[in-house]
């Protein structure tokens, strides 16, 4: 695990280098050391925003968006307002920087706000307090309705986020996933949606049947997941709109499970099985005939496409016990490329194409861990009773994933972390759930 | 007169639905606060199984001919132990032809939702082959498979991972009783 810790400092250091040159630089590298593993996050400071006019309470909970998601990361740490010896007296005038070095600011986002009917303007900056100037590209503004306020927030740190990691950014996103209630021998589950970070829940379904493992479409607009609705588990696609929802695939006498969108949104990839024996199937998510991608009496299931659509990683136990292989998209035998101790499943393909996420499990315990697409490089980024089913963030630095406690109490919960291991939390999702899917980056 | 031929379509719908529809753990388990859960029958509704001391009854095959067999970790074979409960399943089944079959395939919490959910579709097939090879009437019989999300053990130690690694017969009244 060791080299990956040293990858974010660097993209860090070469981003914020390659926007601000400046002396300071030279002598004090972004006040980002390397210790014992562990980077030491940026400060920066969000004072309040500016209320240009009917913002009242937004130009605050704007400023606090903002900043729980530079926080959030693990690579930014707030410099609390109270410890701020200059204040913001309007957007346009000057900034002290002196007095914002003096407090060890790193970086400054300032912002405004103004509302009227329902409509909502914010805009931003984001300085290098060392250089004393604003960080390029990191001074926009964004216009939305009041009730969107939130998305607004997360575009202004996506940019801030951006322009500092040189990577795309994923705040302005949602998670679907499964909300869980009841004993754990009799778990009802529904379908729900949130922001990123555990805000804006929202339920699609009722809790009337079991409902598992929610994939996003690459657009965002659609959700396919395996429901018990008819009695039987059935992939069913859900328009996130309307929440009309349809079974795909109907045939009797079989289960279909573990569905998961092609890059293009027009396939569906998935688990059929007849008769005890599961392979993996795709079909048009509009209907017509499905194509029998595997044809094995071992268990092949939770396919996943490559970012291009070319390729599909999927889990099988042909070998005795369940491993990562990768097939062409047209079907096929597939390579193995996991070898490692212990069992592999869910395999999920980076966004970015580099990295395979996964599950395994190893002596008794679960970890949630990365291998390259050869199956090169595994790194287990965690370790605990059971952690399952990791989900991409839309940049690919970020891993979402379930996490469940042990014994007759055991609740499941919503976990992240970053591809390097370091920032492991848990989402606040307002009670027990699993089984999150990450939304691409919202339009 | 009016009344009666009703109340038999009523009667013929509701079976038909639980024909259908294989799902005994009512609303996804949410009204499970009625506390049905003991016995191991987790929230499972053991309404209208008939009375245990009728050898006819769904109640004495769950109780006394045993409706569960156990799989070991991720198999899928039957032991001999289940062989012989299932023998003595297809025999009471051949005698009461009229109950509809459900086989549901359950696994333990070790392994992934999908994994999980194939391997309790492996222990339904195998239970299902094995009373066809008995003489059960193929089109009797359905399987479903939960995977690992209706555990009737909740701890986590083999003693209950063991009894959670099952197959179910379950019984309907579906074929016109």
């Amino acid at each position: 695990m060791k080299p990956s810790f040293r990858i974010l400092p660097a993209l860090l250091a070469i981003a914020l280098g390659g926007v601000v040159a400046l002396p300071a630089l030279a002598q004090d590298p972004l006040r980002i050391t390397i210790t014992d593993g562990v980077i030491d996050p940026m400060p920066f400071a969000a004072p309040t925003f500016i209320d240009e006019g009917g913002a009242g309470d937004l130009a605050r909970n704007l400023s606090r968006v903002v900043a729980s998601d530079l926080a959030g990361t693990g690579l930014f740490r707030e410099i609390p307002e109270d410890a701020h010896i200059s204040r913001i007296g309007s957007f346009d005038g000057g900034v002290a920087f002196d007095d914002w070095r003096a407090v060890n600011a790193r970086v400054l986002v300032t912002g405004a706000v103004s509302a009227s009917g329902g409509r909502v303007t914010v805009k931003f900056r984001a300085y290098d307090v060392v250089n004393g100037s604003v960080i390029e590209g990191a001074a926009l503004q964004f216009a939305g309705t009041a009730d969107g306020w939130r998305r607004m927030a997360h575009k202004v740190a996506d940019v801030v986020y951006s322009k500092i990691t040189g990577e795309g950014g994923y705040f302005d996103s949602r998670v679907v996933f499964v909300s869980e209630s009841g004993p754990k021998n009799a778990r009802a589950k529904r379908l729900a949606v949130m922001d990123y970070d555990g805000a804006n829940v929202q339920y699609l379904t009722d809790s009337a049947a079991i409902v598992l493992a929610p994939r996003f479409s690459p657009a965002g607009d659609r959700i396919l997941y395996t429901s018990y609705e008819t009695g039987f588990p059935r992939i069913t696609l859900m328009d996130v709109g309307s929440l009309k929802r349809q079974t795909l695939g109907e045939q009797p006498g079989t289960m279909t499970f573990a569905p998961r969108f092609s890059p293009d949104g027009r396939t569906v990839v998935f688990s059929l099985e007849r008769g005890g024996n599961t392979d993996i199937y795709a079909m048009d998510v509009g209907g017509g005939s499905l194509r029998q991608l595997t044809n094995a009496p071992s268990i092949e299931t939770a396919p996943s496409f490559s970012p291009d659509g070319s390729q599909i990683v999927f889990e099988s136990d042909r070998s005795g016990a369940p491993q990562i292989y990768i097939m062409p998209a047209s079907g096929g035998e597939g390579r193995r490329i996991s070898g490692g101790e212990g069992r592999y499943g869910t395999p999920v393909w980076s966004p970015r194409g580099d990295l395979i996420a996964f599950t395994k499990q190893n002596k008794g315990r679960f970890h949630i861990g990365v291998m390259r697409t050869d199956g090169s490089e595994e790194r287990l980024l965690t370790a605990s009773f059971l952690d399952e089913g990791p989900t991409w963030a839309p940049n690919g630095r970020v891993i979402m994933f379930t996490r469940e406690t042990s014994g007759g109490g055991g609740q499941a919960g919503l976990w992240s972390v970053d591809i390097s291991g370091r920032n492991l939390k848990q989402i606040p999702t307002g009670g027990p759930a699993s089984d999150p899917a990450w939304s691409p980056l919202l339009p | 007169m009016t009344l009666f031929p009703k109340a038999l379509l009523l009667l013929a719908a509701l079976t038909l639905a639980a024909c259908q529809n294989p799902n005994r753990y009512g609303a996804g388990g949410a009204g499970g606060a009625d506390g049905a859960g003991g016995a191991g029958g987790g929230y499972v509704d053991t309404t209208g199984l008939g009375d245990p001391n009728d050898p006819r009854s769904i109640a004495y095959f769950n109780q006394t001919v045993g409706d569960r067999v156990l799989f070991a970790v991720d198999q899928s074979t039957l032991s001999p132990e289940a062989r012989t409960v299932l023998t003595g399943q297809a025999s009471w089944l051949n005698q009461n032809p009229a109950y509809a079959i459900i086989i549901e395939g359950h696994a333990d919490e070790q392994g992934t939702r999908e994994y999980n959910l194939a391997l309790g579709a492996r222990r339904a097939a195998a239970v299902q082959q094995f009373l066809i090879s008995q003489g059960v009437a193929g089109n009797r019989m359905k399987t479903i498979s939960y995977g690992k999300e209706r555990p009737i053990e909740v701890c986590s130690e083999e003693s209950c991972y063991s009894r959670n690694r099952r197959a179910v017969t379950v019984l309907s009244a579906g074929m016109g009783v």
